[in-house]
Parts: structure tokens; sequence; C-alpha cells
């Protein structure tokens, strides 16, 4: 039978996001949900929420990505992130040549397309600096939810944290607070140094063409971008979707992988 | 992927467990083992001594907390792991070493010797830091040094024919391993990456030297064999990877072995076990035999040396050869010498338009989830 939709579910290390496209790579399905302690459970959650809203695993071609892209047994396939950041913002983006800087939950990832393709990427290796993790810890330290932390670093200016390592900065924040700092200003340091850990990460990758833009869960948050887009000295493109590029991504590699099995048919 | 191995390859991945035994009969017998760490080690002069030589390098996290106690954290696992099997006596190979021979290579290496100098007698040879000026001189006239030592200390005769001798063996033992290696450059290879590397490295806890040499030619016909037969244990679609930089015995599995269950193949090994240490013979008619031993080791395109030119040559060559569809650097934690080497490396291949990418990594599992999706997206791009 043919497959009227694919559908593509990245399981991140927060966030698990699902979509599913029509053959003419059309959204019909976002789904967004906590990925919470077992991706196994996520995964069998995602199906049923797929079968309720019509949209049943047995009659689409389903690729997975993500940290817990292993634990999806039902997908035809497994894409790692990297390339499905990639395809999925060109699809968002509607370019083939991009920067695309991923903040995800636990790593960041700074990947070039050229033509339409991954050519180069850099991902931190296993240090949370300049990540999602980093912003969530350091949110509860300040006893705010992260995008109230984003919102709050735009009023804030003066204070910067010099560590790196996420646990030392948090000792960082913490001894901020019993000076008296305002959160504010503490709140501003913390996006400093998201930005400046992001942005010396992409100095790292020479040359690139075309728009620089930003996918994962970070997305949503202007002051994040607008900050991002100060220290590249150049305008960083977001978009609402940005989150599900991923899964978009897996989506795309679905359509592909359907096509390939219905050519070799 | 689980590739059904010959029967062969099986023997080799328990050479080093196996090995024991035979030291602890040679020893017995009144025989002389060293210790060594690199491929500097001028083999042919244990050979003519001789001493059996085994390497010492530690492949295994477990004497890291240990070898913490006294060298600091940020060093290389191989360093650490090291001499931590020393210091807990948990390494038979170490425990028998009646000499351990190292070398002025890189800092970490030449610090951690001096401290092992307090556990096991040491003979650290000077290694010169480029080859450029009197390096050779100065390079055989430390060999030489190193024979007198030798001489005096166990009283053993190091003579220009056994040196000729040993020269002459330990050749045929590199043009072995090369010819082993070449194999690779078929499509698809007639081997795993990873049970070619095995191969290698079990091959040096194999102690008689034509016994190691007869076997290697021996794997190498049988694999020819099957290709010939139509056995294809490698899928054709694979991209073909080269891997370079530190040793990475330690670190096999999740590089290597995360390499080939992601789509690639490994055909060519630019490191340590691999092409870098055997594809230089040394001149076995030179009127001086042992400045022609010297001359050949110092044809080692190691990063310690400064400059490394020969490194970038080989990887040039090599990607032709071996058909290579990319590179991947492993480095091991804190490698100063090979980390500084990644910027011209990623030049070098960028000019020949060869994807590349380097990672660092030590012996704990904890970055295997992050390495397995960066060597994914690496082969899904090729």
């Amino acid at each position: 039978m043919k497959t009227e939709y694919c559908i593509g579910i990245d399981i991140g290390s927060t966030c698990a996001k699902t979509v599913v496209l029509s053959r003419d790579k059309r959204v019909l399905l976002q789904l967004l949900q906590p990925t919470g302690w077992s991706s196994v459970d996520t995964a069998e959650d995602i199906r049923r929420r797929l079968e309720e809203a019509g949209f049943p695993i047995e009659d689409g071609t389903a690729v997975a990505t993500g940290y817990g892209r292993v634990s999806v047994p039902y997908a035809d396939k497994c894409v790692t992130e990297i390339t499905c950041h990639g395809r999925g913002a060109c699809h968002i983006y509607g370019a083939g040549q991009l920067t695309v800087i991923d903040i995800g939950g636990q790593d960041t990832k700074i990947i070039r397309i050229e033509n339409g393709a991954v050519s180069d990427f850099l991902m931190n290796d296993k240090c949370s600096a300049g990540t999602g993790r980093f912003l969530e810890i350091m949110a509860n330290t300040l006893a705010v939810r992260p995008e109230e932390l984003c919102r709050m670093a735009a009023e804030g200016g003066g204070v910067s944290i010099s560590s790196m390592c996420t646990v030392f900065a948090e000792s960082e924040v913490i001894s901020l607070i019993g000076r008296g700092e305002k959160r504010e200003n503490i709140a501003f340091a913390v996006v400093d140094s998201i930005v400046k850990k992001v942005s010396s990460q992409a100095g790292r990758m020479a040359g690139g063409q075309g728009a620089v833009c930003l996918t994962g869960g970070l997305c949503g948050y202007p002051y994040l971008r607008q900050s991002l887009s100060d220290a590249l000295g150049c305008e960083v493109r977001t978009a609402e979707e940005g989150r599900y590029a991923g899964a978009v991504g897996a989506a795309l590699c679905a359509l592909a992988l359907e096509k390939q099995r219905s050519a070799e048919k | 992927m689980a590739y059904e191995l010959p029967a062969r390859f099986a023997e080799y991945n328990e050479a080093r467990q196996r090995g024991f035994l035979t030291v602890k009969k040679v020893k017995e017998d009144g025989g002389r083992v060293a210790g060594i760490f690199c491929t500097f080690t001028p083999l042919e002069i244990l050979d003519a001594a001789g001493f059996l030589s085994v390497s010492l390098c530690g492949m295994s996290g477990e004497t890291i907390p240990a070898a913490e106690a006294h060298l600091p954290r940020n060093l290389c696992p191989l360093i650490k792991s090291s001499y931590g099997f020393a210091l807990t006596d948990k390494c038979p190979y170490t425990y028998f070493s009646d000499l351990i021979v190292g070398e002025t290579t890189c800092d970490g290496k030449k610090k951690m010797y001096e401290l092992l100098g307090r556990l096991k007698p040491v003979y650290t040879l000077h290694l010169p830091q480029g080859l450029d000026g009197c390096a050779l001189e100065s390079w055989t006239a430390e060999l030489r040094r190193f024979i007198a030592f030798l001489e005096e200390r166990f009283g053993v005769s190091v003579t220009d024919k056994a040196l000729r001798e040993a020269a002459r063996a330990r050749n045929q033992e590199r043009r072995a391993r090369m010819a082993l290696m070449e194999t690779m450059r078929a499509a698809p290879p007639p081997a795993s990456g990873l049970s070619l590397y095995r191969t290698l490295e079990g091959s040096g806890f194999l102690f008689d030297q034509d016994q190691r040499t007869a076997g290697l030619d021996r794997l190498r016909e049988e694999l020819l064999a099957a290709y010939a037969a139509g056995e294809r244990p490698v899928s054709a679609a694979s991209r073909r990877i080269l891997v370079t930089g530190c040793p990475i015995g330690g670190v096999l599995e999740k590089t290597v072995g995360v390499i080939e269950a992601s789509g690639g193949a490994v055909v060519c090994f630019e490191n340590c076990s691999g092409i870098k240490t055997a594809c230089q013979m040394v001149d076995e008619q030179a009127e001086d035999i042992l400045s022609a031993i010297a001359a050949r080791y110092l044809e080692i395109g190691c990063a310690v040396l400064s400059p490394n030119r020969r490194r970038r040559e080989h990887l040039k060559r090599l990607i032709e050869e071996f058909h290579v569809d990319g590179v991947v650097e492993v480095d091991l934690q804190s490698c100063t010498t090979y980390g500084v080497e990644t910027y011209e490396i990623q030049a070098l291949l960028r000019e020949l338009g060869v994807p590349y990418m380097a990672l660092e990594t030590d012996y704990a599992q904890g970055d295997c989830g992050q390495l397995s999706t960066r060597l994914g997206a690496f082969i899904e791009r090729l």
C-alpha cells in the first residue's frame, strides 16, 4: 500500500517532538511532550497519540532521531539529529545554504549546510556549557522558569559568569545571589555565558554562506536570539516551527526512504 | 553489524591474554623481558640483546583512579592507565619486565617515565625533537649508548651481525603487516576494520618472530582466498574511512566499533598499530647497520616530532591508495601534539576535498552517546 504520510519522531533529552508530513511536505500534525525518564514509554505514548489523531504508524513511514532514537522500535530507520536538523532547517527556512545553530537540551550543534546537505558540523563533547540544560539549571537556581530568565536578562547587565562548567557556574550564580546582586543582572550573565560559548563554537567553523538560523528548544526566546545576533554580527533567523526542525528533518528522511522503497519495488 | 570472522581472527583476539603464559615460561627458563611503550623503541636492539619485547600500553580505564593518586587528572588516559597498571601490579607483562624502555616522546610520557622509574627499572632513550640538523647523528649515538647500557647491565653482547639479522626479521614482519593492511584497498574490503585492528595489535603478543610473520602471511592468504571465493563480510555500500591520530587500543569499540555499526568501514589505520609504524624498512645492506636502524625509526611520522611533515605526506597517499571517503581523527584526551596538529590536518583535507572530523575521547564510557551521534552524522554526510 502506498503511504499517504511520513512521520518524524525526534526524542531529545528534554522534549520529544513528532511531526507528520503529507507527501507534498505539508505539516499535518505536530506533537510536543516531555521525554520523561523513559524514551521507550515516550515512544509508546507517541504511537498512541498518532493513532488517536488518525495517523496510525502502520500506514506511514517513520524515521526516529534524537538521543532516544534507538528506543523507537516501530521506526523504519534511525538518522542522527545532525542530519535531521540540517534537512529540517532547509525546509523550514526555505534555503539550501545555511548555518544552523541547534541549542538542544544536552548538546549544542553548529551545522553547515551547502546545497541542501550537511557539509560540516561541530558538536560539544560531553560538557553541558552553552546548552538548554545549562539554562534550565541556572533558572532553577534563580527560582524562575527558563523563558522568564531570558525575559529578565533583557533588563539586566554589568555582570558576567566566568566558569564554563555548569557545576562551577552554578556556584558562581549562588555567590552572586549571596552578594545581593539583582536577579535581572544574574539572568543577563547566564544568557551572556551561553551566547559566548555558542558563538565561539560557531566561530570555529570558518567560512559559510547563507543565513544563520536557530533551531531547538530555545528558538522561542527573543532575547537569546537577539544576543546571539549581536555576538555573531549577523541576523540570526528563527521560526515558530524551529524547535520541530529535527522532527521535520526526520519526516523528510522518511519521505526519501519511502520513495527509495517504492522505486525498488 | 556482526561479521563472520575467519577462525584465525579469533586467535589474535585472545593473543594478549594467552601471551602471559608464554612470557612466564620465558622468565622461568631464564629469559629476559623488556616492556616498551612506543613505536620509537628500537626493537632490533632488544632482539639482538636477547630480550623479548612486549607492549605495556594501558588500554583500560580500571587502573586510572589509582594512577591519579600520583598523576594529574587532565593527562592522557593511555599514560595514566599504563602507570596505574605498574602501580597496582595488575599487569603481568609489567610485572615480568626486567627493564622498561621509554623514549622522550610526548611530555606526558617522558615525565611519567620518571615516576615509573621509582617502581621499575626504566631506561629512557632521548629521541630528537625533529629531523632537522644533527638528529640522525644524535639518535644513532643515543642507540649506541643504549647498547652499552644493556651490555654492561645484563652482561649481554649486541653484535652487528645480530642487529642485521634482527633488522631482516623485523623488516619481514613489517612487510607482512603492510601486505595484510593493503588487502583493505579492495572494494568492498575483505575484512572489517575492527577485526583487522585486533589482529595487528594481537600479533604483538605472539612472541616468536617467525611465527608472528608467518601468521600474518597466512591470515592474508586466507582472507584473499575467501574473498576470491565470493565472501563479502563488509557491505559494498559502506563508506570507506581512514582513521588517524593517537593510539586507539583503549577506545576501539566506541570509535571504530561505532563507525562500523553506523555504515562505515575502516579501511586504513594511519596510526600506531597501523601504517604509520609499519611502512618504513631498515636498510639491511647498510654498511653501518646501527645508523640504518636509527634512520628507520626517525621516519615514523608522529606528532611528537616537530615539524612532522611525513604524516601529511602519508595521509595524502593513503587516501588515494585506499579510496577513502572520509577521515576520522581519534585523539586521546589532553594529547597536545596531536590536538594541535588537527588544525593543519583539517586544512590539508579541505584542500584535498576529503571530509574530516576530529574527536577527542578517553577511556571512560561517558561520551558514548555523543560519539555515536557525531560519528553517525559524519557517515551520513558522506
